[in-house]
């Protein structure tokens, strides 16, 4: 997929978050919205996945660490084609399969069940040691928050990932700067991000994870790095693309009413257009 | 019962895990600076490729775990059950039970007997806590020929399990040539028809001795070992219930929340009978010699001799 086809999906995932969560009433738009070009660039460009066959051994996988951030990870496996895109609207109603956080059992290509903060990027050094000790070249990637880094389970999963020389293995970091109780620097800075991964034997590179180009060197120049496995520190703007949303720490885990939702959805519809023009 | 051969279950479970290694190669596994004390040395020896030490980070451990079995691997964690049910509980609860993912973790040096370490790791709560995760297995074998079957019915069995074993060398009771372990089928191990003791893991052994020591007093009691708290055989405990009316459960373990809490949920609901909790005392545990802590704490053939007494001729 080219830079602008994967812009157009990017749009396409961020109108299904926002139908999503306005059709709960409740979830978590911000980040699904900072993370949400990531999300379009692994699934429909990086990973070896196939939603006919979801769980395929030798796929690659995707743990989202950041769990609460569903919205954006299911809008995206819908867009793939692994259950339909109107299901976006049963999320976390009773009865749907779309739970508020991942559900490995019920939702056709999640990966692993997450939303317990801090517990994701173990699964998935368990994965890559899997891909290890059976000699399968599938990758694991793993979304993290840069509010979710703050759990000391983190550091015990990159203390092993380094130790192991888990080169399979690529962490994430959604840098949108903003968690629950305000910017991440103020409620309990875990910056420096970069050398933190750097002192736990990653490879880590720093991009605008909001641009795609940056995107594709940084997944590609890790996909190359042989013998320790690579954090991409991604920075990114809570919110992105909805204009009253971005950078606004309120729009963490609200939903929008029917006004607001409505506005992100022209203004969404607007962008997408301003894509297919070029 | 053979008064000679003594084995601690921790021993067979790294016994077992050998065995198992040598016929499954998705058999992993992983330790926490432990393997040593859990006995899973064995294993590693054997297969070194296969037993990964993740240093001192349960939780870490219990979530790689989760991951290796999402990829077609067994892993059984092992570690204390202070550490594997206590620290790692929320980490067993959302990245193993919820998603129900086919992990055993072995947790060692269970209850008072670990002895001289003292309160901060003799784990009374782990029961209680396994059990009231949805879908798991809580098994607490009573010797090495049990902890051992119990080990491979772990290993057969798809979803999460949890595997309590002890410190202390106990005697070896299930030798006799009929013996079967079935996961979630308790087993009668004498007959009686003035009470029932219900016992689970060490103190089963105590249990009979004591049962032997009433008959002087007159007292015949049934001995029946429950090795599987989660699923509970509530048709033998409801059978012994009807049995003799009047029940005792004794369990290396906090009297809240564990086998005694079972029994009492089960028969209150389906067959009300006088039950008594023998166990650990709402009270945290101490340093001392593991057989003069289970005598202290009244779990030995004299304590829940002096028990049973008390509370049948009152």
């Amino acid at each position: 997929m080219d830079k602008l086809e994967l812009q157009k999906t990017a749009v396409e995932v961020r109108k299904g978050v926002i139908e999503g969560v306005h059709a709960a009433k409740a979830g978590h738009p911000g980040g699904s919205l900072s993370a949400a070009d990531i999300f379009t660039y692994l699934y429909f460009e990086e990973m070896k996945v196939d939603p006919k066959n979801p769980k395929d051994p030798d796929r690659d996988r995707f743990v989202l660490s950041k769990g609460h951030t569903a919205p954006g990870l299911y809008s995206t496996l819908a867009q793939r084609g692994y259950f339909p895109r109107e299901d976006l609207l049963t999320l976390r109603h009773t009865g749907s399969y779309l739970q508020g956080h991942p559900d490995m059992k019920h939702i056709p290509g999640v990966d692993m069940s997450s939303g317990s903060l801090g517990q994701g990027l173990s699964a998935a050094c368990g994965m890559a040691l899997g891909g290890k000790l059976s000699n399968k070249d599938y990758r694991v990637y793993a979304l993290c928050g840069d509010g979710e880094i703050q759990e000391g389970q983190i550091w015990e999963a990159a203390m092993f990932a380094g130790f192991r020389r888990l080169d399979n293995l690529c962490v994430i970091v959604d840098n949108n700067n903003l968690q629950i109780d305000g910017p991440v620097d103020k409620v309990c800075s875990p910056y420096p991000i970069d050398k933190k991964f750097e002192a736990f034997n990653f490879h880590v590179i720093n991009i605008d994870g909001n641009n795609f180009d940056e995107i594709k060197s940084a997944f590609d120049e890790a996909k190359a790095v042989k013998g320790v496995p690579s954090a991409i520190i991604a920075h990114t703007v809570k919110g992105k693309g909805v204009s009253f949303m971005e950078n606004q720490v309120g729009w963490h885990g609200k939903a929008p009413n029917d006004d607001e939702y409505a506005a992100a959805m022209e203004e969404l519809r607007k962008a997408g257009e301003a894509l297919c023009q070029k | 019962m053979s008064e000679v051969k003594k084995i601690a279950t921790r021993e067979s479970y790294g016994n077992a895990l050998a065995a198992l290694g040598k016929e499954h190669e998705n058999v992993i596994v992983l330790d926490a600076d432990l393997a040593a004390a859990t006995k899973t040395g064995v294993f590693g020896k054997e297969f070194p490729g296969r037993h990964i030490d993740c240093g001192i980070a349960e939780a870490n451990m219990t979530g790689i775990a989760a991951g290796l079995s999402t990829c077609g691997f067994v892993p059984f964690v092992s570690t204390f059950a202070m550490f594997a049910a206590g620290r790692s509980f929320e980490q067993v609860r959302n990245s193993i039970g919820y998603p129900h993912l086919n992990v055993k973790i072995g947790a060692t040096h269970a209850g008072i007997s670990v002895g001289e370490d003292g309160a901060t790791h003799q784990c009374n709560e782990d029961i209680a806590l396994m059990r009231t995760i949805p879908g798991m297995v809580v098994i607490n074998p009573s010797d090495d020929i049990e902890a051992k079957a119990a080990v491979q019915a772990a290993y057969e069995h798809e979803g999460p399990v949890y595997l309590r074993f002890g410190r202390l060398a106990v005697p070896v009771l299930n030798d006799g040539a009929d013996y079967r372990f079935e996961i979630g089928k308790g087993v009668t191990l004498r007959d009686g028809s003035d009470c029932t003791i219900i016992a689970t893991g060490l103190p089963v052994g105590e249990s009979l001795e004591a049962a032997e020591r009433l008959v002087a007093e007159g007292i015949h009691a049934q001995v029946i070992n429950i090795h599987t708290i989660k699923p509970l055989d509530e048709e033998l405990v409801i059978a012994a219930a009807k049995k003799t009316g009047r029940i005792f459960t004794v369990e290396e373990h906090s009297v809240i929340g564990g086998l005694g809490a079972a029994v009492s949920e089960c028969l209150s609901e389906k067959c009300p009978t006088k039950v008594t909790r023998i166990g650990v005392d709402d009270v945290f545990g101490e340093s001392g010699p593991a057989k003069e802590l289970l005598h202290k704490y009244k779990l030995d053939a004299d304590g829940i001799c002096e028990r049973i007494l008390a509370e049948m001729k009152s």
